[in-house]
């Protein structure tokens, strides 16, 4: 056979030829930017005009934010320095930083208080976002409320040791008792914390105690971007325990409390944020016994609180409804009862299921508190239509003003709905 | 939950109201409707109580008063000696249009980004991930604020517009872009028959062509059914929605009132106040990128094997996204997206910031603080959003019930 081919064959090429690179317009870049970029004739239309819109918004923003003037005392002194030219005065940031931050009437030396509480939030909020921490970290969340409250109010440190005290004494009870019966656990170590209120009460009058007290400020000192996050992070926190009882209480077979959770749910989700802050402003007052006069601090966190809790109660309903119907059947079958079947079984996968939503309506909060600056609280919005823009030195300096705060919530919000992604990755335990 | 099979066994002991499911519910219902009783009563003794101790009462009488104060935006006939009502209405009327303006926006907007997010455009696909990131991700008031601050900062007094070499001039002589407003012609007939008889002529007859363009267009479908040849209905159709119109406003003599500059201020047309634009802008930019992500989702929702059986039947693509895609992905889209309107509808409260007088301005706003009825006027402003919100609801709930998919 070889002998025959090589004789009526005059060349066979032995070894394989290696294959050529592909031509330069099937690879690399410039297919990318064939395919990607200019595909078909409307593609490219496209992609001009694009191009056109970021040329436009690059060439007016960049040289603007490149000559930005840092140093300067007043509005009128940077555009001297700018003489004509296109540049933004960031000094206005600098130079009001700390009302941008604590508001205007924060005491001065006291700036560290709020400084710390901040980055001890970083620390309390760590073993909540992320399950790989010891959960031992978890008490330095559980202390954390009662230390930020201390650090940003300042008084005496009786007032949240006492708080401290009542939810201890109301934790040891419940986790003794709830083996046995998750009512007695649970309305019992309510009870237990409120004797305990009432006794610390007797036993060391707030109003007298001075020792370990720190300077105390008001709440109508508070102000700033610290303003926004507290209402935030308060409201969240306090909101999902009570959206998680809305939600369960409007599954429930009984009429009378589901009745009153759908009332609630369907009312605070028809009106709009404003109408509960007017409450919160000028209609709460009535509503509280005669003689107290609650902060407007504490009447803000209130309606806010009742708000986004009725939405995340909307979620959570959302993840309880999502669960298939043989997770309850499979928890009655195992003979538990109504508070082990949703501590163990429901509540766990439901609140899974909820995340992206929970998130969603965090962001949503978080962003909704700008609100206040409607009743005239001295948020950071509110800080920058009121004194800021206001004052003779800064009148006119819109935009430096209004993007720092929008990058302060971009990077706020953005952070957390890519947290929330990466928990639903995370938490993913189906197969792909 | 549990079923309970085993009948019950021995007399009652008081014990068995905690112990027994049967009794159970009912027990934690009265406690639970006893609480209620009582947080109503003593919300209701301390509203009493301190009303009382300040002197005042719960009475709406200070509706048919005379409101004192004027409202420059408005759509029905107001002066300052209206009454309280008139003004509530007047601003229900701004709270409605705002909505309607940002609701058609919102959708243009988000159906528009939503799709060329999905575009093959590598840098399209990109812009408008920034566009929907950028403002979701910052507060709506922010924005409002900014816009309001384009329209009174930025742009140009009616001032500039004077003189020989003016610094502003108006585009095609009919708009003007100023800082207290926009000016915009305004269309009237000239031998109309006056009232606004000529306008709901010209809606007759859009309603007229609407139906007829319908008859062309399922006439067309019938032929095709039976020949398989479809005959051409777009020249028919654009005859059938311009030729009437066309017709009518020359008969009529249609013509525009141009806004003209007249001492300080622009006389004539339609004047839209810088605080309406930056409200309707503002939430139908803010709103148009939370559609973007809604329509986005629901055209991926629609699975992969929709498109592939679609190609396998040969439709051609253009006809696979209408016939095949679009139709399942609006049963995604609908719901959120409808709640996106009720959200606008909520948010246009923020008027509020800005000083346009929608019902949270006049009602919530400067009719509360001159009467100081705060009680009466913050409970009519929540039924008013209650109202509104419950019956978008409603028609929310009867679409998902017809759209539902039907399964057996």
């Amino acid at each position: 056979m070889s002998d025959q081919s090589t004789n009526s064959v005059a060349f066979v090429r032995t070894e394989e030829v290696a294959a050529k690179p592909p031509p330069n317009t099937a690879a690399g870049p410039v297919k990318w930017v064939k395919d990607n970029l200019f595909a078909t004739p409307a593609n490219s239309i496209l992609t001009i005009i694009a191009l056109y819109v970021v040329f436009l918004v690059l060439s007016g923003a960049l040289p603007w934010i490149m000559n930005g003037i840092w140093e300067s005392p007043s509005l009128k002194a940077c555009r001297e320095i700018l003489d004509g030219e296109s540049g933004a005065c960031f000094a206005v940031l600098t130079e009001r930083w700390n009302q941008l931050i604590f508001g205007f009437k924060y005491p001065t030396d006291l700036y560290w208080r709020p400084g710390l509480a901040f980055v001890l939030l970083f620390f309390a909020a760590a073993p909540v976002l992320f399950f790989d921490l010891p959960r031992k970290l978890l008490i330095i969340t559980a202390l954390f409320p009662f230390v930020a409250y201390w650090l940003i109010w300042g008084g005496a440190i009786w007032a949240p040791v006492t708080a401290l005290l009542g939810i201890v004494a109301a934790y040891v009870f419940y986790s003794r008792f709830v083996a046995q019966n998750f009512a007695l656990g649970f309305f019992g170590g309510i009870a237990i914390a409120f004797l305990v209120w009432i006794l610390c009460g007797y036993i060391f009058p707030s109003s007298e105690i001075t020792e370990g007290a720190m300077r105390s400020v008001p709440s109508r000192d508070l102000g700033g971007f610290m303003f926004n996050m507290m209402l935030g992070v308060t409201c969240v926190s306090l909101s999902i325990p009570i959206g998680i009882a809305l939600a369960l209480g409007r599954q429930s077979s009984m009429p009378l409390i589901k009745w009153i959770c759908v009332v609630f749910i369907e009312f605070v989700r028809g009106v709009p944020l404003i109408t509960l802050l007017f409450v919160a402003s000028v209609m709460l007052a009535y509503l509280f016994p005669p003689g107290s006069n609650p902060d407007l601090f504490i009447r803000v966190v209130i309606m806010i609180t009742l708000f986004s809790s009725a939405y995340i109660a909307e979620v959570i309903r959302g993840g309880l409804a999502a669960l298939p119907k043989g997770q309850y059947e499979a928890a009655d079958s195992l003979g538990l009862d109504y508070p082990q079947a949703m501590r163990l079984i429901i509540l766990p996968q439901a609140l899974k299921i909820s995340i992206p939503g929970i998130v969603n309506v965090a962001v949503g909060l978080f962003k909704d508190t700008t609100l206040v600056s409607v009743i005239s609280m001295f948020d950071i919005v509110g800080m920058i239509r009121g004194p800021i823009l206001a004052s003779t030195e800064w009148n006119g300096v819109y935009w430096e003003l209004f993007g720092f705060a929008s990058v302060l919530f971009f990077v706020v919000c953005y952070g957390i709905s890519q947290y929330s992604q990466w928990l639903e990755r995370r938490l993913a335990t189906d197969h792909k | 939950m549990t079923i309970m099979t085993d009948p019950p066994r021995g007399e009652f002991r008081l014990s068995m109201l905690l112990s027994d499911t049967r009794y159970r519910s009912l027990t934690l219902q009265a406690i639970a409707a006893l609480v209620l009783a009582l947080s109503i009563f003593l919300l209701a003794r301390n509203v009493a109580t301190n009303l009382a101790a300040q002197g005042l009462d719960i009475s709406f009488d200070f509706l048919g008063t005379p409101a004192g104060y004027d409202i420059n935006q408005r759509l029905i006939e107001y002066t300052s000696q209206s009454s309280n009502l008139r003004a509530a209405i007047v601003g229900i009327l701004n709270t409605l249009l705002v909505a309607f303006l940002a609701c058609v926006t919102a959708t243009v907007f988000g159906v528009l980004a939503g799709v060329l997010r999905l575009s093959n455009n590598w840098l399209v696909s990109k812009l408008m991930a920034f566009y929907v990131e950028i403002f979701r991700n910052i507060p709506v008031l922010i924005w409002i604020l900014i816009i309001f601050t384009i329209m009174t900062a930025v742009l140009p007094g009616p001032r500039a517009f004077r003189g020989d070499e003016p610094e502003a001039s108006m585009l095609f002589n009919a708009f003007a872009f100023t800082n207290r407003g926009i000016y915009t012609p305004l269309p009237f007939f000239q031998r109309g028959f006056g009232g606004g008889l000529d306008f709901l002529l010209v809606l007759l007859l859009l309603v007229g062509s609407f139906f007829g363009a319908r008859a062309v267009t399922a006439r067309a479908t019938r032929i095709q059914e039976a020949t398989g040849e479809r005959p051409a209905t777009l020249l028919t159709n654009l005859a059938i929605w311009f030729g009437p119109l066309v017709a009518v406003s020359l008969i009529l003599g249609l013509s525009f009132e141009l806004p003209e500059l007249k001492g300080f201020n622009f006389k004539g047309g339609i004047t839209i106040r810088g605080s309406l634009i930056a409200l309707w802008f503002a939430l139908s930019i803010y709103t148009g990128a939370f559609i973007a992500e809604n329509v986005r989702a629901g055209i991926q929702a629609v699975s992969k094997g929709q498109t592939e059986a679609a190609a396998a039947l040969g439709l051609r693509p253009g006809r696979t996204m209408s016939l095949v895609v679009l139709p399942q992905a609006l049963r995604i889209i609908i719901p959120p997206l409808i709640s996106n309107y009720l959200n606008i509808t909520k948010n246009s409260s923020l008027a509020i910031a800005v000083g346009y007088m929608d019902v949270t301005g006049t009602l919530g706003g400067v009719t509360l603080n001159q009467t100081g009825r705060a009680i009466e006027c913050v409970l009519l402003l929540m039924l008013f959003y209650l109202v509104i919100s419950l019956s978008i609801s409603a028609g929310m709930n009867v679409y998902n019930n017809t759209m539902k998919l039907k399964e057996r």
